[in-house]
């Protein structure tokens, strides 16, 4: 018995020793002072003490990159451009980056490390993204596999964001807190709610987070992040071609449309594979007698079973904007859903006379 | 045998011992890093500083703490605890005082940890019941030993890449038959001198 308890004990005293080495060590050897971190040119310069990532540090400060991993250096999301003082490219980035990344200083900020006064620029949008602090109002069942979940803002109490963005949503995991990414399916006019479309991965951390949820619930988020800007003219007729769970954005941006140009032309294309994946229809069927403008068109891709019933289209959904679109309108186009779809659908627009530079998508 | 020098200890962990080429030991970052010799000088260089200096602190740890309290048995973990944490260490003083040989040295650095040639370094110098300053020599020259040999194969790989090699054989098949060949070339130094 002593030998085990000795065993134990000498190994155990030994790595203390070894780790309190290493803290001094850390604690003296790792000391860089205070430097100074500016961003975009003097927009905001910090102080802070060195050692620590960029990502860390300016998440720190407030400022959001977007980041799924978690600082790992595992999801290459959080790019920013890096003047100087940021040392030379490191192989843990070098996968997630490309020739005119590398050429344009575009470095990883959760692998960059604070050693010296750097200077980085970081797109004006990123610094109006926020931390939110938010209550789960209700958790909806949509269809088998996809809840509605609505989340009433606390701190801050207010949100701006545009439709097609999207929000960060912080879910606990074995290692650490992790970030995923949601788009935002509540109507930019309902600026003290952010509302989501989840579909549950199995062993998904983020989206067994978000099923787990119930009413009363408090969720951390960041945000708004995301480039796509509704074009204004009232004349553009928008195309929103959706499948599977790629609804989220859709319903912000007709919602969001509808309350601004009540007579604006507007389509929605949403493919599901059985009926038992169709939701949301009767709302938009219900708003398209509102607005005759609008005009919804789900179609079913699977072999309809003998159970099921429906008058709508069918085959997969790239075949429903061939056949109901007409070529040579003004247009612009969002698309959400699996990469294959989008690679149909995109084929389809621009045979329909729909420039490059206005189609927009989120492929997942 | 315990009164072998020092001196002959080193000369023969570096040629007749070399513990990359007669123990294959440490291939997996011998393979992985020997594309250019200058990361496998860098490297080489790194690896006989951490070997010879984990020799001088496993030699301690074990004769005066592990062998006294009888827990020889615990040899293996510890020694892998040691390494690690003074590859740690080597790192942080790398970054704070050089810079440049951090960011050249990049990813080796950590990898080193995972060098199974600096454990069987600890390993033998204790199997072989060699004194203080031998285990010096010899984790000294196990890891020059190393180095050479890297450095070795890095300029062979390099001539390699302008040479006309079948279709299987390129890349790692071709670098562990290099191995093998640079192995055989090394026997001839066989009889120079004699370590256990």
């Amino acid at each position: 018995m002593g030998i085990y308890l000795l065993a134990v004990a000498s190994f155990a005293g030994l790595v203390m020793a070894l780790a309190v080495m290493l803290m001094v060590a850390e604690r003296y050897l790792v000391n860089y002072g205070v430097c100074k971190l500016d961003i975009n040119a003097g927009k905001r310069p910090l102080e802070l003490e060195g050692g620590q990532t960029l990502l860390s540090s300016l998440y720190a400060n407030d400022i959001f990159i977007p980041s799924a991993c978690g600082g790992k250096g595992s999801c290459g999301h959080c790019k920013i451009v890096v003047d100087s003082g940021g040392g030379p490219l490191l192989p843990t980035e070098t996968p997630y980056l490309d020739r005119k990344e590398i050429r344009g200083n575009v470095r990883l900020a959760c692998q960059v490390k604070i050693r010296e006064d750097i200077y980085v620029r970081i797109p004006e949008e990123l610094l109006d993204v926020r931390m939110f602090d938010a209550t789960v109002e209700s958790s909806i069942v949509l269809t088998h596999d996809i809840k509605e979940i609505r989340m009433r803002l606390n701190d801050p109490a207010e949100i701006s964001q545009r439709p097609g963005q999207y929000v960060q949503i912080q879910a606990p995991s074995p290692d650490g807190d992790v970030f995923r990414a949601y788009s935002i399916s509540s109507a930019s006019f309902e600026d003290n709610v952010v509302e989501l479309n989840v579909r549950i991965v199995p062993g998904g951390i983020g989206s067994t987070y978000l099923h787990n949820l119930k009413e009363g619930d408090s969720v951390i988020f960041t945000g708004p992040y995301g480039e796509f800007v509704l074009n204004e003219d009232p004349d553009v007729e928008i195309i929103c071609v959706g499948g599977g769970c790629g609804m989220a954005p859709m319903k912000n941006i007709i919602y969001t449309l509808y309350d601004r140009w009540p007579d604006r032309s507007c389509w929605l294309f949403f493919g599901c594979r059985t009926t038992k994946d169709v939701f949301y229809l009767k709302r938009f069927q219900e708003l398209a007698k509102k607005h005759p403008n609008f005009h919804v068109v789900y179609a079913l891709s699977d072999e309809l079973g003998s159970d099921e019933k429906w008058d709508g289209e069918t085959g997969f959904i790239h075949l429903g904007c061939d056949k109901l679109l007409e070529a040579g309108v003004a247009r612009q186009a969002f698309l959400c859903g699996p990469p294959l779809m989008i690679d149909a659908v995109t084929r389809v627009l621009e045979e329909k006379g729909i420039a490059e530079k206005d189609i927009f998508y989120d492929k997942f | 045998m315990s009164e072998t020098s020092a001196i002959v200890i080193l000369i023969a962990a570096v040629f007749t011992n070399n513990i990359l080429l007669t123990n294959f030991l440490g291939m997996c970052s011998f393979i992985a890093c020997s594309g250019q010799i200058e990361t496998a000088v860098g490297l080489g260089t790194a690896v006989t500083f951490v070997m010879t200096v984990t020799a001088m602190i496993n030699y301690a740890i074990y004769h005066f703490i592990l062998a006294p309290l009888n827990l020889v048995h615990l040899q293996f973990i510890v020694f892998i605890a040691v390494i690690a944490a003074f590859v740690q260490l080597v790192e942080m003083f790398i970054e704070r005082f050089s810079p440049k040989l951090y960011f050249a040295l990049g990813i080796f650095l950590p990898l080193i940890t995972v060098n199974c040639a600096i454990l069987g370094a600890s390993l033998f110098m204790i199997n072989r019941n060699y004194n203080f300053v031998q285990s010096v020599g010899f984790g000294f020259g196990a890891g020059v030993g190393w180095a050479v040999a890297i450095i070795l194969m890095a300029g062979l790989r390099q001539k390699m890449r302008y040479s006309n090699i079948p279709q299987p054989f390129k890349g790692v098949p071709i670098a562990m038959i290099v191995t093998c060949v640079l192995a055989m070339a090394f026997m001839g130094f066989a009889g120079m001198v004699s370590i256990q």
